[in-house]
């Protein structure tokens, strides 16, 4: 385990918590007995090269798969094998690699689905549109507003979601999961496709969500990003954990080095792009290795 | 406060309910009148299952079932147990929405074509057993059913059942536009997009799709009673895989996600094969002609599509 | 009491063979193309309408059979160029639309140029029954049964073992890969539509001395044929002759011991069974859920 600076470790202060989960595939273990923790409040990062299991670990995490073995707690609550519409309400947003944005829909009404959980009302007040309805759904849509602009998408506020570039796009899905007011904030591959101005947006983003208290968990490639923002980082190989710890103790952990980051990057200088043994580590748009410089 | 009476909505509702007090200027014999109702009441089955198809992207194709199954639940209760209408009529619709709740949650884990063929082969064993039941369901030549009656009065003429046809419209297109614009109607709208993206934002996929089932499912069973009172018989051949295929094409052709586009396409496919008859025997020809034909060059829909052409300039500015 | 049992069991394996060939055009144009073919009921009633009214008009049977067969390929093959084409990348919606629409006019076209009454073809060697286990085996059974086999194993070694099969199994699995190692996927498209559309017709033909044909004819036939591959497990080809035939010898056992009057309800029965319990069907593997 890696040093925290002052914050008291232990079960009692985690939010979430594994114990031992394990996903297979028809023989393939995702996932082999993972245990760790994410405490309050904290920018946790999880790498690792491809195949080492991170987004199906973060689909366990959202209940998208149900675990083959272990459990899953957010505080004192199990949730494991609960549906993920169940995990969405006892407060775990997630963003998708791939965007899952409605784009049917603007952008606006993309965000006010996150306000989903709060939002509910019996299917007679749905279908009769009563005053008090009338007035939720006027405080919906400011409130979603609110939080577009808070996001920095306050130029498309009226605009069909599906008229949005790629980059305009994934702050979306983040405003969309910030929407349901979420205790814990996953973000798959954040900076995928985007270039360094619009990652350097996205780090400045979810600094600032750290700094209002939110826990923001991180699956990304992007090393720049991972050890600007990252208070722990868990390293991920084969669907176990390698290592865990602050930035700089991963980046300095041989045992990472030789798997995913490459002895290139044990000192400061700076690299093109850094290929690793254990094969590539990107798969997604934009990122083809873990980029460091 | 004057904008929210302007709005789009209140002023679609308003232009639907002058469209049909002015129509009886139009019609001037009790044909034109009989295939008004007609439209009517396939336009509010259809209302409701452009809740399902196009809001919440799933399919029926055994909707007649349904239909038919309001009708004979009305036909049976009335004619052969005395019951008063509209006791039968809301008898039927309970009947039905309790059916379609327990079907739907195991039909609904089903997707695409699945689903398809699964809803399909409700509707035609629901047909198969209206048409062999004879005792109960008169066989294949169908049973007769009673005038509706409302507190003693008859329901009769074709003026009285074509304004109660009209109101009803009327209050189903208001209903489902609710339902569009709440946070229900988001959530539909949005498991018909990404699924698994509603489902980490909090709805509860399954259940809502379950409830979008029975809702259409309300709907055409209330359209199915009230058609077998207003024509005095029902038989099972309003119950067919065809009629639950003119169904889904009414509202495709008339604009899924459109309510206005449901009634509009009810409007087009129930007037057409009136119209057919003057190809007589072309006219299954002609029909599945333009089933195909609308499909193949205006997949969107009859109204979205002249919603594109007459708002085109509009949309271009929102692409920055 | 057995010889009860054994005509049921004999009839239901031959109708149970029609519903297999049905059930084969319906996998084969889902395998190519991921589209439930509603017209695939329409090719088996081309397919015995035709040769009734070639051979009224003098042809002779085997000449007959040929035309009809081609005639049907020729429909499909249509069907795909002009309207499954066209709306390739539509919602699923939209396709079941478009063929459903294709078979409703192939049907009125059907009524056009034929009529709506019944026809039937003399047997292809005699009407004598033959005596088998004490139930009495029509010669046109043993027809259909050996046609559908030699089929069957023709089909099987078409896929199996010919380069032009496997291009077909492969644009099923994965189109994009098939795409980029040369197969030319849209002629596979095609050639499955023409495939299927031949299957139908020989069905069509092979069961019109027993149960007769008319314009109509496809829409059940279609339907059961259909519910047969979801049953033996959609895209599956052997899952498709499974299906067709448990089906078959279900529908005749239920209509022989429970009620002749649902015959028809069994098909759907058992679809939805399947599609509830087990929606790969008998011998389809587990869907994978992934996301």
């Amino acid at each position: 385990m890696g040093r925290r600076v002052a914050h008291a470790e232990g079960p009692a202060v985690s939010l979430l918590r594994t114990e031992g989960l394990s996903k297979e595939f028809g023989g393939v273990c995702a996932v082999d007995s993972l245990s760790f923790a994410i405490s309050p409040g904290r920018v946790y990062s999880i790498i690792g090269p491809n195949g080492a299991g991170k987004t199906t670990l973060l689909n366990l995490l959202t209940g998208i798969y149900a675990p083959s073995g272990g459990r899953i707690f957010l505080e004192d609550a199990d949730l494991t094998g609960r549906a993920p519409h169940e995990f969405a309400q006892a407060g775990v947003a997630r963003t998708f690699q791939n965007l899952q944005v409605f784009f049917n829909m603007t952008a606006l009404e993309n965000v006010m689905v996150g306000r989903y959980r709060r939002e509910r009302c019996s299917l007679a007040t749905a279908l009769l549109r009563t005053p008090a309805l009338a007035r939720a759904e006027r405080t919906c849509r400011e409130e979603a507003a609110e939080l577009m602009r808070f996001i920095g998408l306050a130029e498309w506020l009226d605009a069909r979601a599906e008229a949005m570039p790629y980059g305009a796009l994934k702050r979306l899905e983040i405003a969309r999961a910030l929407a349901t007011q979420p205790r814990m904030l996953l973000l798959d591959e954040p900076a995928a496709g985007l270039n360094s101005a619009e990652m350097r947006g996205i780090g400045e983003l979810i600094g600032l969500l750290a700094s209002r208290g939110h826990t923001v968990v991180l699956v990304e490639h992007n090393m720049r990003l991972v050890m600007g923002v990252s208070d722990h980082v868990l390293v991920l190989d084969y669907g176990r954990k390698l290592a865990e710890g602050t930035a700089e103790e991963v980046r300095r952990d041989p045992r990472v080095i030789e798997a995913y980051l490459g002895s290139a990057l044990a000192s400061d200088c700076s690299v093109g792009s850094a290929t690793t043994s254990g094969g590539s580590a990107g798969g997604t748009a934009g990122s083809v290795a873990p980029t460091l410089h | 406060m004057i904008a929210r009476f302007v709005s789009p909505r209140i002023g679609g509702l308003a232009a639907l309910l002058a469209v049909i007090a002015a129509l009886p200027l139009a019609l001037s014999n009790n044909y034109f009148y009989e295939v008004a109702i007609l439209v009517g009441l396939n336009a509010i089955v259809c209302v409701g299952l452009n809740l399902l198809i196009g809001y919440a992207g799933q399919i029926s194709l055994g909707h007649a079932g349904f239909f038919g199954l309001g009708a004979y639940g009305s036909a049976i209760l009335s004619a052969r147990f005395d019951w008063p209408p509209l006791a039968a009529l809301a008898a039927a619709t309970v009947a039905v929405a309790l059916l379609a709740y327990l079907i739907g949650r195991p039909i609904l884990r089903l997707r695409g074509h699945y689903l398809a063929m699964a809803t399909l082969g409700m509707g035609v064993i629901v047909s198969i057993v209206a048409a062999t039941e004879d005792r109960w369901t008169g066989g294949p030549d169908g049973m007769s059913v009673p005038p509706f009656k409302l507190f003693g009065a008859t329901l009769s003429g074709e003026g009285a059942w074509y304004c109660v046809v009209g109101a009803l419209l009327v209050a189903a297109v208001w209903l489902s536009l609710n339902l569009i614009e709440s946070p229900t109607g988001r959530a539909l709208r949005a498991l018909s997009s990404s699924e698994v993206a509603a489902e980490v934002s909090g709805i509860d996929s399954a259940r809502q799709k379950v409830l979008v089932f029975v809702i259409s499912a309300v709907f055409a069973s209330v359209a199915g009673s009230l058609t077998a009172h207003y024509s005095g018989f029902i038989t099972p051949s309003k119950l067919t895989f065809f009629h639950s295929i003119e169904l889904v094409t009414m509202v495709v052709f008339g604009g899924m996600a459109s309510t206005y586009g449901a009634v509009v396409g009810a409007a087009v496919l129930t007037t057409l094969p009136q119209l057919l008859t003057v190809f007589k025997d072309y006219e299954m020809v002609v029909f599945g002609a333009i089933m195909m034909g609308t499909m193949i060059f205006m997949p969107k829909g009859l109204v979205p599509s002249i919603g594109t052409w007459v708002g085109g300039s509009r949309t271009r500015k929102d692409l920055r | 009491m057995s010889g009860q049992l054994a005509q049921y069991l004999l009839s239901g394996i031959t109708i149970g063979a029609i519903y297999a060939l049905v059930a084969l055009g319906f996998s084969i144009i889902f395998n190519a193309s991921h589209v439930i073919n509603f017209a695939q009921g329409e090719f088996v009633m081309i397919g015995g309408m035709t040769t009734v009214s070639l051979t009224g008009a003098g042809l002779p049977l085997p000449v007959a059979m040929i035309a009809a067969v081609g005639l049907a390929a020729l429909v499909g093959l249509a069907l795909e160029k002009l309207a499954v084409e066209p709306a390739r990348r539509a919602p699923v919606v939209t396709l079941i639309i478009i063929t459903i629409g294709a078979s409703i006019l192939l049907r009125g076209l059907a009524a056009l140029v034929w009529d709506k009454k019944l026809h039937t073809l003399a047997p292809f060697s005699g009407s004598a029954p033959i005596e088998i286990a004490g139930a009495a085996l029509l010669p046109q059974s043993l027809w259909v049964l050996g046609v559908s086999l030699a089929i069957v194993l023709a089909l099987s070694w078409f896929f199996g073992r010919t380069l032009l099969g496997k291009a077909m199994l492969a644009t099923s699995n994965q189109g994009v890969a098939a795409q980029l190692v040369g197969i030319n996927v849209r002629r596979v498209l095609l050639i499955s539509f023409g495939l299927s559309a031949a299957l139908g017709a020989v069905a069509g033909i092979l069961i019109t001395p027993i149960t007769l044909t008319s314009w109509d004819v496809g829409i059940m036939l279609g339907l059961k044929g259909f519910a047969a591959a979801v049953l033996g497990g959609l895209g599956s080809g052997p899952g498709a002759v499974l299906g067709g035939l448990v089906l078959g010898v279900a529908e005749s056992l239920s209509a022989g011991y429970l009620s002749s009057a649902y015959k028809d309800v069994i098909a759907f029965v058992l679809m939805l069974a399947v599609l509830f319990f087990r929606p790969a069907g008998i011998l389809g593997g587990r869907a994978a859920e992934r996301v």
